[in-house]
């Protein structure tokens, strides 16, 4: 598990630990999230490793399995950042398609269409039906509940979830909390997820024992990652409260349309590439807007996260990998 | 209602438009037209609001053009106006009849925020 000296990502996890975001290490993070490392969490201590040789330890033992998270398909997009968000999305289902270790099933991190409209939704379901994995679990974006207060979302997505469209479940020992954080946005604030959603949720891992590990998944990032852009979740800080006690918390997140990550302790915050367009850097752009970038450069900026649990170890290998 | 609109920053106003940055410390623009069918508008780009305050007088016809590629909105903080959801090129308009301060924000992005001045 030790590496004879310190690589890229070790050194991009302590400046990110030490610093929070800085420009330096925000790079580093760019460099390695094309290159296909993968990382490993095991007592709160990040190891990285080679990804291409050391994947295939993870296939094939009985109990350990993979699943997927892909997010920001934005379907209904059609601006010169991605005309075809289509034919992205089929790339990526392909790529999925295509792992070593087939995953057991996706999260989708939201924002699964631009505008909240049936026939985008449409869209989206029928080309994740290309997927091997069948199960998909969605939790929304903003961009999925526009103007109807996600009514159309949690008809199609949230029949057996709770209030705006949470819900938990078990996978081979892992327990899985979706959470919404894109509702009743207060002017001025960041990303939200409300007392009644917190209520549950403190309810909802009080009976788990503190060795099971638990991945938490929603939208808009649960930390920090720069509020100037609305980048962070207000009331987060109280949902992490109740993931003290687990040995292992993996928080994935979309909204950011990159990838990024930080550990604090036994927690271990991740967001995705989008599988429509890429967005600017934290502060590098006047705004978050969609980032066009010349047509060769696009399947590089987008992309899937591979998240391979392995019992016993209770650690979680993530993977980014894009699309070109 | 007529269609004429109403800039009125480069024609009319701008000793009082310096005066207003100078008082809000944030961008601003006056519509001075008395009339009644005063029109103005508020562009929507690089997710902000221009100008984030705009003052017109009662009854004016306030006009919100969204030129980003992403969707917003513009929704009255105390309910008193709601836009649909705005996709690039879409507009909102609402006429103002009492004169008041208006805040509002995107309900998609909402540390996109302004106001409207009624006077």
């Amino acid at each position: 598990m030790t590496d004879k000296k310190p690589d890229l990502i070790d050194q991009t996890l302590q400046d990110l630990n030490n610093d929070g975001i800085d420009r330096r290490g925000f790079l580093k993070c760019m460099a390695w999230a094309g290159t296909g490392l993968v990382w490993t969490l095991s007592g709160g201590i990040p190891v990285s490793r080679a990804f291409a040789k050391n994947i295939g330890k993870y296939a094939g033992k009985g109990g350990d399995f993979s699943f997927v998270q892909i997010s920001d398909s934005h379907m209904g997009f059609n601006k010169p950042a991605n005309p075809d968000v289509i034919a992205t999305l089929q790339a990526a289902v392909n790529q999925i398609n295509g792992l070593a270790t087939p995953p057991e099933f996706l999260l989708h991190t939201g924002d699964i269409s631009h505008l909240s409209k049936p026939e985008q939704f449409d869209n989206v379901d029928q080309i994740l039906k290309s997927s091997t994995a069948k199960d998909v679990f969605f939790v929304p974006g903003e961009h999925d509940v526009l103007d109807d207060n996600g009514k159309s979302y949690l008809d199609r997505y949230g029949k057996s979830a709770q209030g705006s469209g949470w819900y938990s479940f078990d996978h081979k020992g892992v327990h899985f909390i979706g959470l919404v954080n894109v509702m009743n946005l207060k002017a001025g604030g960041l990303g939200s997820l409300g007392g009644e959603q917190l209520e549950w949720m403190e309810k909802d891992v009080k009976h788990l024992k503190h060795s099971t590990p638990v991945v938490v998944f929603a939208h808009i990032p649960l930390w920090s990652v720069y509020p100037e852009w609305g980048w962070g979740t207000q009331d987060s800080a109280q949902a992490l409260a109740y993931l003290k006690k687990f040995g292992s918390v993996t928080v994935l997140n979309g909204h950011i349309h990159q990838t990024m990550q930080k550990v604090e302790g036994s927690v271990t915050f991740h967001t995705a590439m989008s599988t429509a367009f890429p967005q600017p850097q934290p502060g590098k752009a006047d705004s978050p807007g969609p980032m066009k970038v010349p047509a060769e450069q696009l399947s590089s900026l987008l992309g899937i996260t591979d998240v391979n649990y392995v019992r016993g170890q209770h650690s979680l290998a993530v993977v980014d990998s894009t699309l070109g | 209602m007529t269609r004429k609109k109403v800039w009125v920053a480069s024609l009319a106003a701008p000793v009082m438009i310096a005066t207003l940055l100078l008082l809000a410390g944030s961008p601003s623009v006056t519509a001075t037209d008395q009339s009644s069918a005063a029109t103005a508008g508020v562009k929507i780009d690089n997710f902000s609001f221009g100008p984030q305050t705009l003052t017109v007088p009662v009854g004016a016809t306030v006009v919100w053009t969204n030129r980003d590629d992403i969707p917003h909105t513009a929704v009255s903080t105390d309910g008193v106006f709601k836009s649909k959801v705005m996709d690039t090129d879409e507009k909102f308009s609402y006429t103002f009849a009492k004169a008041g301060t208006y805040p509002y924000y995107c309900t998609i992005h909402p540390k996109m925020t302004g106001q409207i001045v009624v006077q």
